[in-house]
């Protein structure tokens, strides 16, 4: 949990005089959201980048050249294993893993 | 790995968008073409909560919350302010707000801001109907569908007009570049928004964003759907260049498909009867035809 990226006001003095956003989205771990998980079959991938490509929560991250699910922030949605052309990413419920 | 679309990420994770939400796909396209020296207005919109609750933000740009019906005054005096401080260049003023916040509430300020010529761009993303407050229709709403002020029962029917032509709208002000750009094409997305920012002048950018909340369909059909809509002839690619037509995405006749499957996927279409179909698919179809006249009387040579 990167904690690092909280801001606490403890009291109305300390708030900036306008209300401006300083602090980073990263905070909310949206993951928690997910019922179905994607599950990525390296074997099959071909490295296209179409399920980076497509991800409204820019939740899949790209390691050594390989795609990867960061399970942080992904909610489930489930376009990247509907647009694989090559079947290599399938969903599976939450509560079986 | 071979990345069609630029690398960088200027949207952050953890933004409190709904499961394959199709806005949020065409702001991270928008902000991969912009870059990071883009300042921002956006109005009530699903996008004014997307990201998420002070003091945090998952936007790395400057961003300011306007008014619903004050986009285009807004863009406007952050051009003219950026001007008088002499920082005006390189820097690229947008205007971002949804289909209601465009095509209803704030087209007065978008047409002023158009017409007075600043060095604008607006950029609507579509979902067809207000979302964020909880699926009303608005003008961009197509006929036919169920909305929770056009429901359906036994004395009221669907939405009974056609959706408002925004694009022709602003291409009748005569600005520079008008566009339409759905988030199924990324690669087509960048190009025109890269395209904007080189150009001078205010340019309009209408970008279809499928909306599963709403339209009542499985979250992970967001792209497969927008792709379907652009092929149906539903919501055509093209752009206005100072005047000129151009078709972006082509679709061969014989590969032109019918209307109908787009429906059937969609929970708002649920209850449509086979006469209202035709009638929609007769409307698509015209309006189709007619934009390609248009590109063959005012298409680049």
């Amino acid at each position: 949990m990167p904690d690092d990226h909280e801001i606490n006001y403890n009291s109305y003095k300390e708030l900036p005089p306008s209300p401006i956003a300083t602090g980073s989205s990263l905070v909310f771990k949206t993951g928690g959201w997910r019922t179905m998980r994607p599950i990525i079959d390296l074997e099959k991938c071909k490295k296209c980048g179409i399920c980076w490509k497509y991800c409204p929560d820019v939740s899949i991250i790209i390691v050594e050249d390989l795609p990867k699910v960061d399970l942080d922030y992904c909610k489930g949605c489930g376009i990247c294993a509907n647009e694989c052309p090559f079947d290599a990413i399938v969903m599976v419920e939450e509560e079986s893993i | 790995m071979k990345l069609t679309i630029p690398e960088q990420e200027l949207m952050e994770k953890g933004h409190m968008a709904c499961l394959g939400c199709g806005g949020s796909l065409a702001m991270r396209y928008l902000l991969k073409a912009l870059g990071k020296d883009t300042m921002m207005a956006i109005p009530a919109c699903c996008w004014a909560v997307i990201p998420g609750v002070f003091p945090y933000s998952c936007l790395e740009i400057p961003l300011q919350y306007v008014a619903f019906e004050a986009t285009g005054a807004a863009i406007s005096g952050m051009e003219a302010a950026l001007k008088a401080k002499g920082k005006k260049d390189g820097v690229t003023v947008v205007g971002w707000a949804g289909d209601g916040g465009t095509v209803d509430i704030g087209i007065q300020a978008l047409s002023g801001a158009v017409e007075r010529g600043h060095d604008v761009k607006y950029v609507c993303y579509d979902n067809e109907a207000y979302m964020n407050t909880g699926i009303q229709r608005s003008s961009a709403t197509p006929k036919g569908a169920w909305t929770t002020t056009t429901p359906v029962g036994n004395t009221r029917f669907w939405k009974q007009t056609n959706k408002k032509n925004i694009v022709e709208i602003m291409a009748a002000h005569d600005i520079p570049y008008a566009c339409t750009a759905s988030v199924a094409y990324p690669e087509d997305l960048i190009k025109k928004a890269k395209k904007m920012k080189d150009i001078k002048g205010p340019c309009y950018m209408h970008i279809y964003a499928p909306c599963p909340t709403g339209w009542k369909y499985p979250p992970e059909k967001t792209i497969e759907l927008s792709r379907l809509a652009t092929e149906s002839c539903i919501f055509p690619l093209y752009e206005v260049t100072y005047g000129k037509y151009k078709i972006n995405k082509d679709i061969k006749d014989e590969k032109k498909k019918p209307i109908i499957d787009y429906l059937r996927s969609q929970g708002r279409f649920r209850k449509l009867d086979e006469e209202t179909i035709r009638s929609l698919q007769k409307h698509v179809d015209d309006e189709w035809i007619k934009l390609k006249k248009k590109v063959e009387c005012f298409g680049e040579e």
